[in-house]
């Protein structure tokens, strides 16, 4: 019997294959343990690979990339209009957090701004989003630290938001409801004072889990302390949102930059924590999602009368020019760099993800931690894989 | 003689492997459904199981039948005879354990005259789970089987002494090892000489019940102290590599642990098969003896799972701090107490 090449290059390969595994099995100097890319602590297929010494960390490293989807090169052969539809998807838990910056952006570059009314519900959308992510990330935190009960009471609380974003758009998590210029519909009736409502039982949820989760003195334990970053360093490796704010430094876009969108018509407080632990985080989230139940209901009772769509030309060409659009959303600042050549579809499209630099600063804070430490640092980092890889 | 019939020694051996096994499996099941089913469905605001029977009650039939036709895979680079072995180890020591709970008067699988230690037999045979337990972690060749056995193991050794410490009160006070006598002791006792209720153990030994109960817990491994399976950590630790039927014998131990634990505390401090009001020596309580003992076994087995769907988990390090530095010196505490006063009294 002959050997062919491919079945030779077949055997070598197994061969190379086998050695590697060896290495990785090898004890001499730590044990290498890969969290993920298949592991429940990861939100999906993140891979950390650990080498410890028992159950020390010595060093980690993360590994991102086995979910990209290649977005920014998609947008670039897609007209204006198709791209909220893909870009939705980053961020899958934040409803239309992910359309906004984009929106914004290429207004921005055809020099249009939306009506009031329009500007008023997209921004009591996008609070709308980021209390269905931040509810969820209320109830995974219980999970990653071992209580599977509080996640149970977040899916149920969280289904009230979801069903007032699908009474007006008629999507759950992909509404795709911004267009260029406004909004596609305005809102059903009735939807205003169901949507009040709602917040109160959102506040009252945000009680249930100061009691329930942050009140509890294993959760303290487990998460008090832990995985510290300070100021400076949250600053040098770009952490932004709840991550930056819970080490103590005052940095909001909501309040900061001058948008078009109606924060500056709400009167909230941007929420800070000088610890910088998990808990910290867990905490400023917690009053985060009471700030955004306390901006949705001013802004659903002051909300302006008028038209929901600026004018814009049927078919939408967007001048030539660049600009960069960041907002606050659930996780952190969200930015979309759009350049635009004066075609249908932008010419390049950058999208600065909080995802993607709050997992990096995973080496600098898992050094010398212990296993189960790893998952609640990874858990109050925060971070949805479509995100970190987009 | 037993249960006033005249069998022969082989009939009497088969009666009482088949009644071993019951015990085993009945609580078990009954508290996989009524627990892990049906009470934490509704502390997590949903149904559970309600398609498979009566309000979802043959779902546990469903789970064995759907373990049983998985393939029982074993990774190449296990060890196979004790990847194997590791699960009927788990479970035999739970078979052992339920040898000496006495049932009633007479229903009891193993003579007492014969066989006297009680309660010292069932500490010592407890521990040999977390032989099972290592083997599984070590054989299965997966890391994350074998941090989870690892911690499994510092854990039982953590919990074991507490476990036993906080025994030794109930011991002093009852003045013997043997459970069935430990019951009898309970139900003749008087309370400054008002022996309506009998003296059940929990009113004296209260603190050492707390303590068994928190040593039970981290025996069992369950929340707050399940680092060992913990799944957002080690992703089931040592039994992650199982399928099929042994997956569903580690399963069957983990829950006839808990009921074996259950029984034994139910025995040692709310009076076992007997309650009060019931003729201590008559035959009927042979028949109602086992449903009264199940009946406080409930109790214990609702407050395990309760804890374990409400609380989050403690580390690994914590849980021992937690156990050398208070449970143990509480428990010589109350032993120091117990002996104390059952000298003055």
């Amino acid at each position: 019997m002959t050997v062919t090449e491919s079945e030779q290059l077949a055997y070598v390969a197994a061969k190379a294959a086998d050695a590697r595994v060896n290495v990785e099995l090898e004890t001499d100097d730590g044990m290498t343990l890969n969290i993920g890319p298949q592991h429940p602590a990861t939100h999906g297929t993140l891979r950390i690979v650990a080498k410890l010494d028992g159950e020390q960390v010595l060093w980690v490293e993360p590994i991102m990339g086995y979910m990209h989807r290649g977005y920014e090169k998609l947008v670039e052969v897609r007209t204006y209009p198709q791209i909220t539809t893909l870009v939705n998807r980053i961020d899958w838990l934040a409803q239309t957090c992910n359309e906004t910056p984009f929106i914004l952006a290429t207004e921005q570059l055809m020099g249009v701004e939306a009506p009031l009314r329009a500007q008023y519900l997209r921004t009591i959308f996008h609070e709308m989003g980021r209390i269905a992510h931040l509810t969820m990330f209320l109830g995974d935190m219980g999970v990653q630290i071992g209580a599977l009960t509080p996640m149970f009471y977040a899916m149920r609380d969280r289904e009230f938001v979801l069903n007032q974003t699908e009474s007006v758009s008629g999507g759950r998590f992909h509404p795709n409801f911004n267009r260029i210029g406004g909004l596609k519909d305005d809102i059903p009736k009735g939807w205003l004072d169901e949507t009040i409502r709602i917040m109160r039982k959102m506040e009252a949820f945000c009680d249930q889990m100061e009691e329930l989760l942050l009140g509890n003195e294993i959760f303290e334990q487990r998460t008090r302390g832990i995985g510290i970053i300070p100021a400076e360093i949250a600053q040098q490796y770009g952490l932004t949102g709840a991550n930056l704010r819970a080490s103590g430094v005052d940095w909001d876009l909501r309040r900061d930059v001058d948008s078009p969108m109606a924060w500056k018509h709400a009167d909230f407080n941007v929420v800070t924590h000088t610890d910088g632990d998990c808990y910290a985080r867990t905490w400023i989230r917690l009053q985060e999602t009471r700030e955004a139940c306390k901006i949705v209901t001013q802004l659903c009772e002051d909300l302006p009368a008028g038209p929901i769509m600026a004018k814009v030309p049927r078919i939408i060409k967007v001048p030539a020019g660049e600009a960069y659009v960041a907002t606050e959303n659930p996780l952190g600042e969200m930015g979309y760099y759009v350049v635009s050549q004066g075609d249908l579809g932008p010419f390049r499209v950058k999208i600065r993800t909080a995802s993607f630099h709050n997992i990096s600063i995973v080496p600098w804070v898992l050094r010398g931690v212990y296993v189960p430490d790893i998952i609640s640092i990874l858990g109050s980092l925060y971070f949805i894989l479509g995100d970190i890889d987009r | 003689m037993m249960l006033g019939l005249e069998l022969a020694y082989w009939q009497e051996s088969i009666l009482r492997s088949l009644g071993v096994l019951a015990a085993v499996l009945l609580p078990a099941g009954t508290f996989v459904y009524v627990f892990l089913f049906k009470m934490v469905s509704f502390m997590q605001n949903r149904l559970g199981p309600m398609e498979a029977g009566p309000y979802g009650s043959m779902q546990l039939l469903a789970e064995v039948g759907k373990a049983l036709q998985k393939e029982d895979v074993v990774p190449d680079a296990a060890d196979r005879t004790l990847f194997k072995m590791a699960p009927y180890l788990v479970v035999a020591t739970v078979l052992l354990t339920y040898v000496v709970v006495p049932f009633g008067p007479d229903m009891v699988f193993i003579d007492n005259q014969v066989f006297g230690t009680g309660i010292f037999y069932v500490m010592a045979v407890s521990s040999i789970s977390v032989i099972g337990i290592i083997l599984a972690g070590w054989a299965s060749a997966s890391k994350y089987s074998l941090l989870g056995a690892l911690r499994a193991a510092g854990q039982l050794i953590a919990y074991e002494l507490p476990l036993v410490l906080s025994v030794v009160g109930v011991v002093i006070q009852a003045g013997t090892l043997d459970l069935q006598r430990i019951i009898v002791a309970q139900a003749t006792g008087e309370i400054f000489g008002w022996g309506a209720i009998g003296n059940p153990f929990i009113l004296t030994q209260f603190i050492g019940l707390l303590i068994f109960m928190i040593a039970m817990q981290a025996e069992l491994a369950q929340t707050p102290f399940d680092m060992p399976v913990a799944e957002s950590e080690v992703v089931g630790g040592y039994h992650v590599e199982y399928t099929g039927l042994r997956f569903l014998l580690f399963f069957i131990g983990e829950f006839a642990t808990a009921g074996a634990f259950s029984a034994i505390a139910a025995t040692l401090f709310l009076g076992g098969w007997w309650l009060p009001g019931l003729d201590l020596d008559a035959n009927y309580m042979n028949v109602v003896g086992p449903l009264v003992l199940l009946a406080k076994m409930m109790v214990f087995g609702g407050i395990i799972f309760f804890i374990r769907f409400t609380y989050p988990r403690l580390r690994e390090d914590q849980l021992q701090r937690f156990a050398w530095k208070f449970l143990i010196p509480l428990a010589l505490v109350n032993i120091t107490a117990t002996g104390i006063l059952k000298v003055v009294f």
